[in-house]
């Protein structure tokens, strides 16, 4: 029953974050600020594990190539596919439910903790609009993360695949345009622009309602990013059968 | 004038407030008054509007709240200004910046006029050099300053504050209740407070409300609480050895 309860108050917050919009004018510098802390902020995060990823595929795909009969250029051809369709949509957005989630649930649940929520309310403001709204927004922003979490994926694993001498770099690239469908790309923008929104409102769900002090602000990031996760996880599961399926 | 009309709030099968009747008049400091858990914060939160009792009515000014529109509530919040228990100061603004915020939000004033604005209020609770300072930066008191900076700078009608002596050394804490018993007469206020503070009780509590177990057990102003012979309040005002005293020069005064 809690988790019946739970999505509903869920759906009810999603619908008041539309509502009552706040001033144009103190809204732009909100998903200005938002753009810099969740987008750009992630930004050296995701390049670090995409380029390490992308390495780790190829090389795993190098080690797997024990017949000779298989083209060596399989190693860009499976490195681009596995980061393309999974790794960076799906992966980067499990890290980003770590680090940004927790930042979204902890400063909001800090604010409910030190009444600053309840201050917004008493002046008049929906807060829910201006709180979550700048993060829904500004996390529209996610499949240009993606995009970049894509293409250094691959170079890194076109590194990894030079450095360990698995093919030659002419054959890598030549397996990165192999069967190209542009589709792929498209379906993993689409993944993320789901993920985006998840990523968003779940933490802020988590931290707008919860009750108690700062060590229940700590419980209550952990349980939100769990909990951003089995929904990525499942959304993910989804999206593959009704995108590719 | 606020008036309060068999006020009945519960939380599953506890009762916070039973049938409370009052009324809040223009000018003055009126303090409700009673032991943790007595019912005094969910009755403040049903005056601001952030919680709805099950039964009774409120009215602000003959303007029923209950029966208001959303815009007309709206309106009616932007006549009230909140000081919390913790200040609820915006960690990411300076002092000038949340100071500024309800006009930043619901006015169309020019950038210079609401700075103009914002120097009067700080320079109205005395607090001058803090402009660009963060919340984190400043002393509780300071903080509690800005957050009454706050919440008079649209000129409310009815200011609400929580505890606002709460944390606060004595000296500063007299402070504060001064400053909000200043501005009431200045501005011609209604001003309720959540105390449990007895300096604040005898100092500015030109009307005070007692509240036991959810009920309004008492109601009378600072000076008519040394003659009354309700056992609750006395038991509740002269707990401290202090108070003891107080009365009993007090009775012997009067003998």
């Amino acid at each position: 029953m809690n988790y019946i309860s739970s999505i509903g108050s869920y759906s009810i917050m999603v619908w008041e974050v539309f509502k009552k919009p706040t001033k144009w004018s103190i809204m732009k510098s909100l998903i200005l600020k938002e753009i810099d802390e969740l987008i750009y902020g992630s930004m050296g995060i995701v390049i670090f594990i995409s380029v390490f990823i992308g390495g780790v595929v190829a090389i795993q795909t190098a080690l797997n190539l024990t017949n000779p009969l298989i083209p060596k250029d399989l190693i860009g051809f499976a490195t681009r596919q596995s980061v393309i369709l999974e790794f960076a949509p799906t992966f980067t957005s499990i890290i980003m439910a770590g680090k940004v989630g927790s930042y979204i649930t902890s400063s909001i649940g800090t604010m409910r903790v030190t009444e600053q929520i309840d201050a917004l309310e008493v002046m008049g403001v929906n807060s829910l609009n201006y709180l979550v709204f700048p993060k829904i927004i500004a996390m529209l922003f996610y499949p240009f993360v993606i995009a970049i979490s894509m293409y250094v994926g691959i170079f890194g694993g076109l590194i990894a695949n030079s450095l360990g001498n698995y093919s030659t770099s002419t054959e890598f690239i030549q397996g990165i345009q192999l069967d190209f469908i542009p589709f792929h790309v498209t379906y993993s923008f689409i993944k993320s622009v789901v993920f985006a929104f998840i990523i968003a409102t779940i933490p802020s769900f988590h931290g707008y309602y919860m009750e108690g002090g700062a060590l229940d602000v700590g419980k209550a990031s952990t349980t939100s990013f769990v909990w951003t996760s089995v929904v990525i996880i499942i959304t993910n599961f989804v999206l593959t059968q009704l995108l590719l399926g | 004038m606020i008036e309060v009309e068999n006020l009945n709030k519960s939380f599953g099968d506890v009762q916070v407030l039973k049938g409370i009747t009052t009324s809040f008049e223009k000018g003055k400091t009126n303090l409700i008054i009673g032991q943790s858990g007595s019912g005094k914060t969910v009755f403040m939160k049903c005056l601001l509007g952030l919680v709805v009792p099950d039964k009774g009515t409120i009215s602000y000014d003959g303007r029923m709240f209950s029966k208001l529109t959303v815009k007309e509530k709206r309106n009616l919040r932007q006549d009230m200004g909140m000081v919390f228990q913790g200040s609820a100061l915006f960690d990411s603004m300076t002092v000038e910046e949340n100071v500024m915020f309800p006009m930043d939000m619901f006015t169309k004033q020019s950038r210079s006029e609401m700075e103009d604005r914002v120097n009067i209020v700080l320079k109205r609770v005395n607090l001058i050099d803090a402009h660009k300072k963060y919340p984190a930066e400043i002393s509780g008191g300071m903080q509690k300053r800005v957050a009454i900076a706050r919440a008079i700078v649209m000129n409310p009608k009815y200011l609400f504050c929580d505890e606002p002596n709460s944390g606060l050394d004595p000296n500063t804490a007299i402070l504060i209740d001064n400053l909000i018993q200043e501005i009431t007469k200045e501005f011609d206020i209604i001003t309720v407070i959540n105390s449990h503070d007895m300096n604040s009780v005898m100092e500015i509590g030109e009307k005070i409300i007692f509240l036991k177990n959810g009920i309004k057990e008492w109601e009378g102003t600072n000076k008519e609480i040394f003659k009354t012979d309700n056992k609750a309040i006395t038991d509740f005002v002269y707990s401290s050895e202090l108070f003891k005293k107080v009365r009993q020069m007090y009775i012997e005064e009067r003998d």
